[in-house]
């Protein structure tokens, strides 16, 4: 157990000082935190219907989704693999929906049917990775444009609406709270992924497979077995998104969804995920979906156009992989600094 | 894990002086021909199926499609073989497009060539910042190239301002790239066959393009060998960068209209249409005459499906299920071509 905690962990070897007092605070989510109160309070200064129940309720269903995706997303990065084609499974799964209802199923069996719809794309990236050894940020390229293309056949130029009343209460707050249904069972939903992160030993056997492999293989992790049943829950957990997206629009067409691939993997990139596998948090990601979502909500209301807003949104990604090697950058020339005085009497 | 292709195909020629070469390890050396071979069956079949699917003005079309998209996965090629990914490429065409453009409004007698150039060094610029954050700052690709995908998007569409360029600020000369043949061949192709021909031959030839392959193959040993790992992926990220805005001048020729969304997109075409030409998504292998072919290809398919009245609904799923064949198919090679040059190297080793 020693073992598996210390990979976990992502000093140096030779950093054999014990961290202690404030330095122990010195990590990537203290960051976001910061971040996110800097945003709120910009928010607040400058917004003055900042903190009313619309605007929370709007922060939360924008971002609900995409958060929801972000979190099968962490734990296959976690694992050195990427699944691109997420967004194309929740328009799958979308259009699977707008199908059904639109030949007159009950919306109940046509959810489950979009569920297992959503495993077997899952199960598909994730057969094409393990079973056939296929790189992944390739192969879901491919299934990216396969799954977009079938949810173009199966619903053609059609866009499905007029969903039950039921359903769409989906789409409204919480009873009298502010907080938006997808958002909160983002919430819930990160609460588990995060239990079973950090606290099972499935969880750190994903940060094992993506720091060394071939380690963990031989310490008896059965690696591809483990990355087939994430892909599959990747697959679940955007035909998930996908039924929410279709109530929260109030309609299904086969481009519903498109391009959010990219939002998914800058929120899990921004939380401090390792793009290269073997370190990153879930409370990381769960403040980088709520940076993503107070920021959009600040910038827009305060009128700044969706074009800047993307300027910021790269900006910060940009700044999320540059950071954590600037430190890198100082250490190494502080080491060679160090070097050269004790070489020098 | 990824054994590269231009490392077997020195032993093969050792290996093939017997008068017998298994054919799967012609296919691994010639993985062109497999997709050079496979676009005549397509190119074939449709025409038996409808035959004005082998006219001149149908060909014409195949040819004058796709030399945006080529030029795009020619970069990409270079920065994939120094196991690197540019997602840049899209925002990249749409920001040169859109300033060629605005160099037609204020300048209108502006010569087509110089045009071009502009875009290009429009590209070039964009490649520079890419490659030294990639390069010397030392962060991944992936994650670098997406953000910049954000943010040259949206000083694009800053830039843009809801003002589309029409056809109206264009100068004939410049359309006329767009439209006209020479020799039978759009010219727009005639560009991207020349880039091809020139950055291909530079690529067998250079020491600089060979290093690339070394970089992508093994980066440690490309290291300890003195290779200047970092100068060389600088310089894949400015080709495919200028190979970009060069493609973004001609899009502005194709289309003659260009907003804010122009090549939106175009970044995993160009990634698709490497790796269905055979260029390993690990590095290390890959030619760029594959990755035209691969772009030809997956161009042709769309319109065979829409030749053979096939719903255009059925494009993408097809492009898609071609891509994950083709990744599939290179993987098969591998393994295979391995196990072979495994039995031979112990048989040598007996005698």
């Amino acid at each position: 157990m020693a073992d598996t905690n210390s990979i976990g962990m992502s000093e140096p070897l030779t950093d054999l000082e014990p961290r202690v007092g404030l330095v122990k605070l010195v990590r990537w989510e203290s960051g976001l935190v910061i971040v996110l109160i800097a945003c709120i309070i910009c928010g607040a200064l400058t917004f003055k219907y900042f903190f009313t129940p619309q605007t929370i309720f709007f922060s939360g269903l924008d971002i609900g989704e995409i958060a929801m995706m972000a979190l099968p997303m962490t734990f296959i990065i976690i694992t050195g693999e990427i699944d691109l084609s997420v967004a194309s499974m929740l328009g799958l799964s979308a259009s699977t929906l707008g199908y059904l209802f639109l030949h007159g199923w009950n919306i109940w069996p046509a959810m489950i049917v979009c569920l297992i719809v959503g495993a077997l794309a899952g199960a598909f990236n994730g057969m094409l990775v393990t079973r056939f050894g296929l790189p992944s940020i390739a192969v879901t390229i491919g299934t990216l444009s396969l799954y977009r293309g079938i949810a173009s056949i199966i619903l053609g130029t059609n866009t499905a609406v007029g969903f039950p009343l039921s359903t769409l209460k989906l789409s409204l707050p919480i009873g009298k709270s502010e907080i938006a249904y997808d958002f909160a069972i983002f919430i819930v939903m990160s609460i588990a992924f995060g239990v079973v992160l950090h606290l099972t030993s499935f969880g750190r056997s994903l940060y094992a497979i993506g720091l060394q492999k071939e380690t963990a293989y031989f310490s008896g992790i059965q690696v591809n077995r483990i990355k087939f049943r994430l892909y599959i829950l990747s697959g679940v957990v955007c035909a998930f998104a996908g039924i929410l997206y279709t109530y929260q629009e109030a309609s299904a067409n086969n481009s519903t969804g498109i391009g959010l691939e990219l939002n998914v993997v800058a929120i899990a990139l921004l939380g401090g995920v390792s793009i290269f596998g073997g370190r990153g948090t879930i409370i990381g990601v769960v403040l980088a979906a709520c940076i993503m979502a107070v920021l959009t909500t600040w910038l827009t209301d305060i009128d700044v156009s969706g074009e800047v807003q993307s300027i910021i949104v790269g900006g910060l990604l940009l700044l999320s992989v540059l950071v954590p090697n600037a430190k890198d950058g100082f250490g190494r020339i502080r080491a060679v600094l160090r070097r050269r005085s004790a070489v020098s009497p | 894990m990824s054994q590269n292709l231009d490392e077997v195909a020195p032993t093969l020629s050792v290996g093939a002086a017997g008068p017998k070469t298994p054919l799967i390890l012609k296919l691994v050396r010639f993985r062109e021909f497999a997709i050079l071979f496979a676009l005549i069956v397509v190119f074939a079949a449709t025409s038996i199926k409808n035959t004005s699917f082998a006219s001149s003005s149908s060909i014409q079309g195949l040819l004058s499609g796709p030399a945006v998209i080529i030029l795009i996965a020619v970069g990409e090629t270079l920065v994939i073989i120094t196991r690197n990914v540019d997602l840049t490429v899209g925002s990249v065409l749409g920001l040169s497009a859109y300033l060629v453009g605005d160099l037609y409004v204020h300048y209108p007698h502006t010569p087509v060539i110089v045009a071009l150039l502009f875009g290009t060094v429009v590209g070039a610029v964009c490649g520079v910042v890419t490659g030294v954050i990639v390069a010397y700052a030392r962060v991944p690709s992936l994650a670098v190239t997406l953000g910049l995908l954000y943010i040259i998007r949206g000083v694009v569409a800053v830039i843009v301002n809801a003002v589309q360029i029409n056809a109206t600020s264009l100068p004939t000369g410049f359309i006329n790239v767009g439209a006209n043949n020479f020799i039978g061949i759009p010219i727009m192709m005639w560009v991207a066959i020349v880039v091809v021909a020139v950055v291909g031959y530079a690529m067998r030839n250079f020491r600089a393009a060979r290093e690339m392959y070394a970089i992508g193959s093994n980066p440690e040993a490309a290291v300890l060998a003195g290779i200047r790992v970092q100068r060389r992926i600088f310089g894949a990220f400015v080709t495919s960068g200028a190979l970009a805005g060069l493609a973004g001048a001609l899009w502005l020729a194709e289309f003659a209209t260009v907003g804010s969304t122009a090549g939106t997109g175009y970044e995993l075409d160009a990634v698709a249409a490497a790796v269905v030409g055979g260029v390993a998504i690990f590095g290390g292998s890959g030619t760029v005459l594959g990755a035209a072919l691969g772009a030809l290809f997956l161009n042709t398919i769309n319109q065979a499906l829409v030749a053979a009245g096939v719903s255009s609904f059925w494009d993408e799923a097809v492009a898609g299920l071609l891509l994950v064949l083709a990744i599939a198919f290179d993987r098969y090679l591998i393994v295979r071509s391995e196990r072979i040059l495994r039995v031979e190297g112990r048989e040598r080793g007996r005698h």
